[in-house]
């Protein structure tokens, strides 16, 4: 560990002595949020993996509907089918505040006031696949919203972990044993320069009584 | 009020039209890079994109994995699941936990 290049005065003793304090504290308090980040994160991993599994199963499964809906119907027919859709969703964003890190919050809402009025096209021309390709998305989508949320909150989360670790581990390796140590060196040298000014003393009282008392 | 968009080949993301979403069919790169940047300007809150279509702009969407806004979120495209959305989630466990933890 290096010590720290400061002048050996008592007031940068006292001066190193807060900063050791308030490191020590500081380091209590982000290894506490460093715990806690990690424990909500790892309930939120856990949902983001469930979620994502489903979603991604629903989408294939969707998919599936879909090729067989584009190879049983014309690409135009198809596209006409959905071109103009007759839902439209919104999203409300709120906000979350979890140990300082602000993740997002979605709330859905739909244009007409039934969400499951899906389908935009009439059934006479349009292949059965295709329904069901779309109303196996319409299912999913409130799972696919919540997904970017917590996918979201899961990315801003673990950011902040990293962060926090790193602080944490900056002030237990690097910052604290740096004061600890440069705390020591001053003490030492203090009370080295101390002694050596009780010798120097003790000398000169010596010398002074040897010549006033004529000693030889 | 926010919205959300798909982007992505056509085929991947019709559907997705019919259930409101903003649908983007777009598969060059530089063309989805600009329109992630334009929806991200323009209170699109979440941004889904097929794993094909965020291979070509994974540095796009890197960009604003710290931001709040928008949550890009990788979907399965009609080719099949690729598996990069769930490793995207090991990354984010490996980078917070220090190593995959995720079986």
């Amino acid at each position: 560990m290096a010590r720290l290049n400061v002048n050996p005065t008592r007031m940068e003793l006292s001066k190193l002595k807060k900063k050791l304090t308030s490191a020590r504290r500081g380091h209590k308090l982000l290894k506490d949020k460093r715990d806690e980040l990690m424990r909500q994160f790892m309930i939120l991993i856990k949902e983001n993996r469930q979620l994502r599994s489903e979603v991604e199963a629903a989408i294939s499964e969707a998919n599936r509907y879909m090729a067989v809906a584009g190879s049983v119907m014309q690409r135009e027919v198809l596209e006409t089918a959905l071109m103009l859709p007759k839902q439209e969703v919104e999203l409300e964003v709120g906000e979350k505040n979890v140990m300082s890190v602000y993740i997002p919050e979605f709330k859905t809402k739909y244009r007409s006031g039934d969400a499951n009025d899906i389908y935009s096209y009439g059934m006479a021309f349009t292949s059965i696949d295709l329904d069901g390709a779309v109303s196996a998305l319409s299912a999913i989508l409130p799972k696919m919203i919540r997904l970017a949320e917590v996918e979201k909150a899961c990315q801003l989360m673990a950011d902040e972990i990293e962060k926090t670790r790193r602080r944490v581990n900056a002030l237990e390796h690097i910052m604290i044993p740096d004061y600890e140590e440069t705390i020591k060196y001053i003490t030492m040298k203090l009370s080295e320069n101390e002694r050596s000014t009780t010798t120097s003393l003790m000398k000169v009282k010596d010398m002074v009584l040897k010549e006033s008392h004529k000693y030889h | 009020m926010y919205k959300a968009a798909v982007i992505g080949d056509s085929a991947s993301v019709s559907g997705f039209a019919a259930l409101g979403l903003s649908v983007f069919r777009e598969t060059e790169p530089e063309k989805i890079n600009k329109l992630i940047s334009r929806l991200a300007a323009n209170d699109f809150a979440v941004i889904y994109i097929t794993e094909p279509a965020a291979a070509l702009v994974r540095d796009t969407i890197n960009k604003y994995r710290s931001s709040k806004l928008p949550s890009i979120v990788l979907i399965p495209a009609i080719e099949g699941n690729t598996g990069d959305g769930m490793r995207a989630l090991h990354e984010a466990v490996e980078k917070a936990v220090g190593s995959d933890i995720l079986n």
